[in-house]
């Protein structure tokens, strides 16, 4: 047809994937992309995203759980096998090791005879928000930031078209915060990072504006899709001002705000998980719709993954959804819907005045950094988060399927084991074997000296990323030039954010604070709950929470944060002299952990302790868990927190009448 | 050790006195730490662990959190476990909160302590506030850290809490933040200048340290050592926990039988006297001996 209308060019089409081994995960996305994809979106294991070795005690059940693991610079070869990684357009969610394995994927270009010049992409590499909620992090706030800035000051002339980080906003929605709280966390982050690059003796001036536009963001997509367009339009127009103003930005290409979306993953649902896609669809619409604020790049999620880890044939449906919006529907063929709209103006000022003033309030404390360190940002998501499960509680806010209309037919998408990807439990094994074999055949030597000279270059002050590329064409592994760094910079922990949480305002969980009360009387002391994470997963949000209500209905509450092995966790049960144990698990290694927490416990003589486990639990793992003793099992369809006190307290009392 | 029941509790002074007489003398250090919140002190503490473990000692720890009056629960511990220490039984950690019930914290803490002392080099008994009554962390230390924040108007804060006359050693945490931390450091000597200076001919050290970057950790330790070794050689140590104890057990008797009890054998300074005069091997027994008179008297009244 002659006229046929102008259509604009669809955003990049990812999927988010990567799984057990680089074998196993290039074949996946060779597949991906043969069915229509149009990036990569690499997902990495916990101990790659944390710095660990796969034959590490820490790395124990991690290895191939939530991602690829990358060891080394063969691994990498294996997941670009037969993919030219400078046509391809790469994200790589990665933060603390984002330095490494972007030089990785340097060694991987020039292996394979391209100009990394050329390379395109992302990496994560958001420290700030690991602080407050994925809990990734390793090294300390300052020197992250340091890793942050070399990355952009190699990348802005070495591989100009490379995002060296994505601010994430992403992960503050998760971890509770509104939208203003959203657009003001993640504008401060970027203001640290470019604060932090304008300083550096390394950038000139001119460079800056060069700098501005390669920084790009990333979103979170939530079922408040009206509120989420205003969201990025408003962000649309924040970052235009901010980088006009504060670092002098002339061109307004170079102000675009730019900005990849993963539709929400932790608002899917277990029960009923056929509606998550009607969910998916509607906040695609949040990013997509106006065409100021649209999205460069979207990720979705698969209907099924609150139930556990997608096939291959659910995340080509939620690819289907990209494909019908961007090339069947007329909305690329329109200007922006939303220009003229009184409602939305209004409500995107709404979100910009009341997001430029938290931002101006994080600026005053010192930005970004300071506000990590005194837990300011930390203590106000907690408290956001808090009020909204509160809501759900409630019924103020409607979850269709959970605390609404949860009257259901039977539904034949779910039946047996067959509706999620199971991860062969042979992967962490065969990934250890191929981790020793290349440990025996690189030239030790080499190892040796790349590691010396990133240590020198660190302690003078150098920037990483020349020592770590040649440290990855060496044969370093991921754990080793982790150490490097950690022994350099130091390791970090975060504070938690909820001691200083206020008891809860609303009386809820009365009855079960009197049996509080009353079994504590009997037991001769407050019931004492020691609130665990065992492994590399670091989202604390669950584990936090249950904290919090545990100390509000008079329980007292040990939690020492994330990344505990489990005979950290069972030293800490004795010592402390609690009467229960609740492990929060997100990455799906409960069947390890949980059996290893058990058994340390045994060999200190607690077999009796009750332990309750709460996670990403598909039903056979839970009755395997609950044979193997574990008290009780709860999974995210069990949202009602009061409940789940009471239990508790059922727990202590059973055991309390046992012993 | 804190079960509150009546029986259980009976039985526990009864191991707590055979297990105190037997303590060698001076045994473990007991070192107090105690600071405003917010002061890195859980971040310190940490640092201290690693830096004594490192150097073979093994050490007790009792955190004293504050509690939420209204529900009775606490948060104990935003705090990260003790630099990491895997299956390392050389160092025990216990936390415990200050309870509703006032008094039942301070016979936890000193039956804590009295416990890690037995089995551990060093024990660390760490708490929010000094001063404030006889049932804190100062009645069972030996040498009370005072873990000071960089700040303005620090000093002011100093005077007001009145807690320039108990501390022995002074710690200025976050020497990192440079030139606040300098400042508050040299507030704080001028301010201890102008006080008496302690009974025993010590004069308290004000140091900077960095929790976060584990600097002046070694001085710390030097310090407390110090502290100590002086205490042993002009023979203070003993009278200092002799003092401790007294007050220790007027107090335990005073929250459990009140006035009124302690009216039945004569009052306050009536036990106050027999306190002091008694040989006090265990203040754990002397509680109870006494305790067992104040029923008797109450019976028969």
């Amino acid at each position: 047809m002659s006229d046929t209308p102008h259509r604009d060019r669809p955003w990049v089409f990812r999927t988010y994937s990567g799984h057990s081994s680089a074998e196993a995960s290039n074949t996946l996305y060779r597949t991906n992309l043969a069915k229509g994809q149009t990036g990569l979106s690499v997902a990495f294991d916990l101990p790659t995203q944390t710095g660990y070795d796969s034959d590490h005690p820490l790395a124990r059940g991690e290895v191939g759980k939530v991602g690829v693991p990358i060891g080394h610079v063969e691994d990498m070869e294996t997941l670009f096998r037969d993919i030219p990684v400078e046509q391809m357009n790469t994200s790589m969610t990665i933060n603390a090791t984002a330095a490494w394995l972007l030089s990785l994927l340097v060694a991987v270009a020039e292996r394979q005879g391209s100009d990394p010049k050329l390379l395109q992409g992302t990496t994560q590499n958001d420290i700030v928000k690991e602080y407050l909620s994925r809990g990734t992090y390793v090294f300390p706030p300052e020197p992250s930031l340091r890793l942050i800035s070399d990355m952009v000051a190699y990348t802005v002339d070495e591989i100009p078209k490379w995002n060296p980080i994505n601010v994430c906003s992403y992960h503050l929605q998760e971890a509770g915060a509104t939208p203003a709280q959203e657009i003001a966390y993640s504008m401060a982050t970027a203001v640290a990072v470019l604060d932090a690059v304008a300083a550096r003796d390394d950038v000139p001036a001119e460079a800056i504006p060069r700098v501005v536009a390669r920084i790009s963001f990333f979103l979170n997509a939530g079922i408040r899709f009206v509120e989420e367009i205003c969201k990025a339009r408003a962000m649309t127009e924040i970052w235009d001002e901010l980088t006009r103003e504060r670092y002098g930005v002339d061109d307004p290409k170079a102000r675009r705000f730019r900005y990849g979306v993963q539709v929400n993953s932790l608002g899917l649902t277990e029960a009923q998980p056929e509606n998550n896609v009607i969910r998916i669809v509607l906040e695609t619409l949040g990013v997509t719709m106006s065409k100021k604020a649209r999205c460069r790049a979207l990720q979705l999620p698969a209907w099924n993954e609150a139930l556990g880890l997608p096939r291959p044939w659910d995340q080509q449906w939620s690819l289907r959804i990209q494909q019908v919006l961007a090339y069947e529907t007329d909305l690329l063929e329109h200007e922006d819907l939303f220009d003229g709209s009184r409602v939305v103006e209004a409500r995107t000022r709404a979100l910009m005045e009341e997001s430029l003033a938290e931002l101006e309030k994080v600026l005053e404390m010192g930005g970004a950094v300071a506000a990590i360190e005194n837990a300011y940002m930390k203590r106000q998501l907690v408290e956001s988060q808090s009020q909204r499960l509160r809501a759900i509680e409630s019924g103020d806010i409607t979850v269709v399927g959970v605390n609404r209309f949860t009257e259901t037919e039977p539904s034949p998408l779910v039946e047996g084991d067959q509706s999620i990807l199971k991860v062969d439990e042979s992967a962490e094994r065969e990934q250890i074997e191929r981790l020793e074999a290349f440990r025996s055949r690189r030239s030790q030597a080499d190892v040796e000296a790349a590691l010396q000279n990133l240590r020198d270059v660190l302690k003078q002050g150098g920037n990483v990323m020349p020592p770590s590329i040649r440290a990855a064409h060496a044969g370093v592994t991921t754990g080793e030039w982790a150490d490097v760094l950690r022994e350099i910079v130091g390791e970090y922990r975060a504070p938690t954010g909820v001691a200083d949480r206020p008891v809860a305002q609303r009386e809820s969980g009365a009855e079960t604070r009197q049996r509080v009360d009353e079994l504590s009387r009997d037991l001769g002391r407050r019931i004492k709950i020691l609130v665990g994470k065992p492994g590399l997963d670091g989202h604390s949000n669950g584990a936090e929470q249950i904290a919090v209500k545990a100390r509000d209905v008079g329980m007292e509450v040990v939690y020492e944060g994330i990344r505990l092995t489990p005979q950290e966790i069972a030293q800490s049960a004795r010592d402390e002299g609690v009467h229960v144990i609740g492990l929060s698990i997100l990455s799906g290694s409960h069947g390890v952990l949980v059996l290893d927490v058990l058994k340390e416990l045994a060999t200190r003589g607690l077999d009796h302790l009750p332990v309750v486990v709460g996670g990403i639990i598909p039903e056979e793992d839970a009755e395997t868990l609950r044979a193997a003793g574990v008290r009780r099992v709860y999974t995210p369809k069990d949202f009602d927190m009061a409940r789940i006190m009471g239990e508790i307290v059922d727990v202590v009392a059973e055991s309390a009448a046992a012993a | 050790m804190d079960d509150a029941r009546p029986e259980r509790r009976a039985a526990a002074f009864e191991l707590l006195d055979a297990l105190e007489r037997r303590l060698p003398f001076p045994g473990a250090a007991r070192v107090g730490m105690t600071g405003a919140p917010g002061a890195g002190k859980s971040t310190l503490l940490d640092g201290l662990v690693r830096f004594l473990r490192a150097r073979g000692e093994t050490v007790g720890v009792i955190a004293v959190d504050p509690s939420s009056r209204r529900s009775g629960g606490a948060l104990l511990g935003d705090r990260i476990r003790m630099g990491s220490r895997g299956a390392d039984t050389g160092v025990f950690f216990r936390s415990m909160a200050a309870r509703e019930r006032l008094g039942g914290l301070a016979d936890a803490t000193r039956a804590s302590a009295v416990v890690l002392a037995a089995a551990f080099d060093r024990v660390f008994v760490e708490t929010v506030g000094v001063g404030q009554s006889e049932s804190d962390v100062s009645s069972v230390a030996d040498t009370l850290l005072y873990v000071a924040q960089p700040g303005a108007g620090d000093m002011l804060q100093f005077m007001k809490a009145g807690i320039l006359e108990l501390p022995d050693v002074f710690a200025v945490n976050k020497a990192d933040l440079g030139a606040v931390a300098e400042r508050t450091a040299a507030e704080l000597g001028a301010g201890l200048g102008l006080s008496a200076p302690q009974d025993s001919g010590w004069t308290p050290p004000v140091l900077q340290v960095s929790a976060r970057d584990a600097q002046g950790i070694d001085s710390l330790v030097e310090a407390l050592d110090a502290h100590r070794r002086h205490l042993e050689e002009a023979g203070d140590l003993a009278s200092r926990r002799r003092r401790a104890a007294e007050a220790w057990a007027l107090e335990s008797l005073e929250i459990r039988y009140g006035s009124f009890g302690l009216a039945a054998i004569g009052g306050r300074e009536a036990v106050a006297a027999r306190l002091r005069d008694d040989a006090l091997e265990s203040a754990f027994a002397v509680v109870r001996r006494i305790g067992a008179e104040i029923e008797e008297a109450l019976r028969k009244s």
